[in-house]
């Protein structure tokens, strides 16, 4: 039931996708969603879509993986194509009945603000899918680095998502064996009113804060054993190099942004 | 009241890249009163079958009938079979919550509906039985030690007043006088009231003092299924699967490769000594 999550997930492989320096991932796909926000006509969106679904064939990540990201995101899809097609009043009336007027502006503003949504769950789902947890939180440590100068705790930052990230499914797993210990004893989680469900989700709640607060006892405790003392002087046993591929990811990218924001602007 | 699993099969996750099958196609039945010992290592399915004999998950292929209640069945109500059936998860002291021990006792007895009358008397009834004094009953539970905590989780599902018992692990991370009580406490209890228990387990020693029927499972199927005498004369087998069998069995085993006229299978220290000795004399060996 809880093991459904997909946003966040990493599926190993060996694909050129795969290969790439995080560095590089995240920072495309960073540059992606603003190139996404930049555009603003029909024809951008396909380029960009197309250069998505190339991506996304070049990892041979099963598409059905990604797809399955979106469906989080269904409720806001609908609610935004709704809104815009009954608030709008730009283009022409397409239909005007009692007091409902849809513009065909409307219709065009929603199914192009819905697609960016898509595009961009998908490309930061590309982005997950492909790199591990631990690369891509070495990856924000290093591109944050530079604005340690500025007071950003780049180390400290990278170190509470690694052991966030770390402890997601531990928790989880947690959270499903609390449940049906308690379901054992006859506990009902489902049925009755909001406060009655809010109430009978006590017996889940409590033990696993406390399990999480020993947890993060625990875990403390043994980082100091081994003598954690944050980021100072701090040296990696992998260190993260670039490497060509990285220069044709960058060189393809440039390209194709540089061609939706022609296609963008021109028209 | 009997348990019938048949065909039985459970795969996690089906249709991702994570799809594990768990169980393939078990079959068991266990019968009223019976005390069984489940016994496999991390992963060969043990966890997954008890989780189906209470209804938490359904067989993706087979039926599972416990008191006449298939699981699969349409429309089923699961709360008698909850009643019926009480688990006890591993580290279950982990699925305490209330203010008070008598609190968290009370909290399965409540969901079925019990009246508050007979809680009372069912919240002492299980402390007993766990060996637990009274005093503690309005006691946070959070202060006790791990053993005690233990023993309040299991009184919780005792006082469900189950006909079967379930333990998946009871004496996993207690020390030693910790584990021999809480294993004095179960056999008391099935010899007293009767009920059918379950105990899961991968240490040999527990349950070779404690069952008369060992199930071992593999790779999500059953492997040998019989008394303990029986079972651990599969020595070959059992180590390959990495379980191994008591150590008093394997002190006769070598005895009996070094020539020995010494029985095949001892489940206690105590019963080994004796065969040991039988064999000393009869070699014209002195006391």
């Amino acid at each position: 039931m809880m093991q459904n999550v997909t946003l966040g997930q990493y599926l190993p492989g060996n694909s050129v996708v795969h290969r790439l320096d995080p560095r590089t991932k995240l920072m495309l796909a960073f540059a992606y969603i603003i190139v996404l926000f930049a555009v603003t006509n029909g024809l951008a969106y396909s380029v960009l879509a197309l250069a998505s679904l190339a991506v996304i064939g070049l990892s041979r990540i099963p598409i059905k993986m990604v797809l399955r990201g979106l469906r989080p995101i269904l409720m806001i899809l609908s609610l935004t194509v709704v809104l815009h097609v009954f608030t709008s009043r730009e283009g022409t009336l397409l239909l005007g009945f009692w007091f409902v007027r849809i513009y065909s502006g409307g219709v065009q503003q929603g199914l192009l603000l819905a697609f960016r949504l898509v595009l961009l769950v998908m490309s930061t789902s590309i982005l997950t899918l492909t790199t591990s947890p631990i690369a891509l939180t070495d990856a924000i440590e290093l591109v944050l680095r530079p604005l340690k100068r500025f007071g950003v705790p780049a180390h400290e930052l990278a170190m509470m998502m690694t052991i966030a990230l770390r402890f997601i499914p531990t928790l989880l797993e947690e959270a499903e064996k609390i449940m049906k210990a308690q379901l054992a004893r006859g506990a009902d989680f489902e049925s009755g009113g909001l406060l009655k469900r809010a109430r009978s989700l006590l017996p889940l709640l409590i033990p696993l804060f406390i399990s999480a607060f020993r947890r993060a006892d625990e875990l403390a405790m043994a980082m100091e054993a081994r003598c954690y003392r944050g980021g100072e002087g701090r040296t990696k046993y992998k260190v993260l190099m670039y490497s060509r591929l990285d220069v044709y990811a960058a060189l393809c990218f440039a390209l194709i942004s540089g061609l939706a924001l022609a296609v963008s602007f021109s028209l | 009241m009997s348990i019938d699993v048949k065909n039985a099969s459970y795969t996690y996750s089906p249709d991702t890249p994570f799809e594990r099958q768990a169980l393939r196609s078990v079959n068991l039945s266990i019968g009223g009163g019976e005390l069984v010992g489940i016994i496999g290592q991390t992963g060969s399915g043990k966890s997954t079958l008890v989780q189906m004999l209470n209804g938490l998950l359904k067989p993706t292929a087979g039926t599972v009938t416990v008191c006449g209640i298939t699981t699969t069945a349409k429309g089923v109500k699961l709360r008698p079979l909850r009643q019926a059936v009480g688990l006890v998860f591993q580290f279950a002291e982990h699925q305490l919550f209330a203010e008070t021990v008598a609190q968290d006792i009370a909290f399965g007895p409540l969901n079925l509906g019990v009246a508050p009358s007979e809680i009372a008397a069912r919240v002492d009834d299980a402390l007993l039985n766990v060996g637990l004094p009274l005093e503690i009953k309005e006691r946070s539970p959070f202060e006790l030690s791990g053993g005690q905590m233990r023993r309040v989780a299991i009184a919780g599902v005792l006082a469900m007043r189950p006909q079967v018992l379930i333990l998946d692990e009871p004496t996993a991370g207690l020390d030693p006088k910790g584990r021999d009580e809480i294993l004095a406490r179960i056999r008391t209890l099935h010899r007293e009231r009767g009920i059918t228990v379950i105990l899961v387990t991968h240490s040999m020693e527990d349950v070779a003092r404690l069952v008369n029927r060992l199930v071992v499972m593999h790779e999500g199927g059953i492997l040998h299924d019989g008394p303990p005498s029986e079972v651990f004369c599969q020595w070959e087998s059992l180590s390959r699967i990495g379980l191994g069998v008591p150590q008093a069995t394997d002190v006769l085993r070598r005895l009996r490769l070094e020539g020995w006229n010494v029985p095949a299978v001892a489940l206690t220290v105590a019963e080994a000594r004796q065969a040991i000795v039988a064999a000393w004399r009869e070699r014209g060996g002195q006391d």
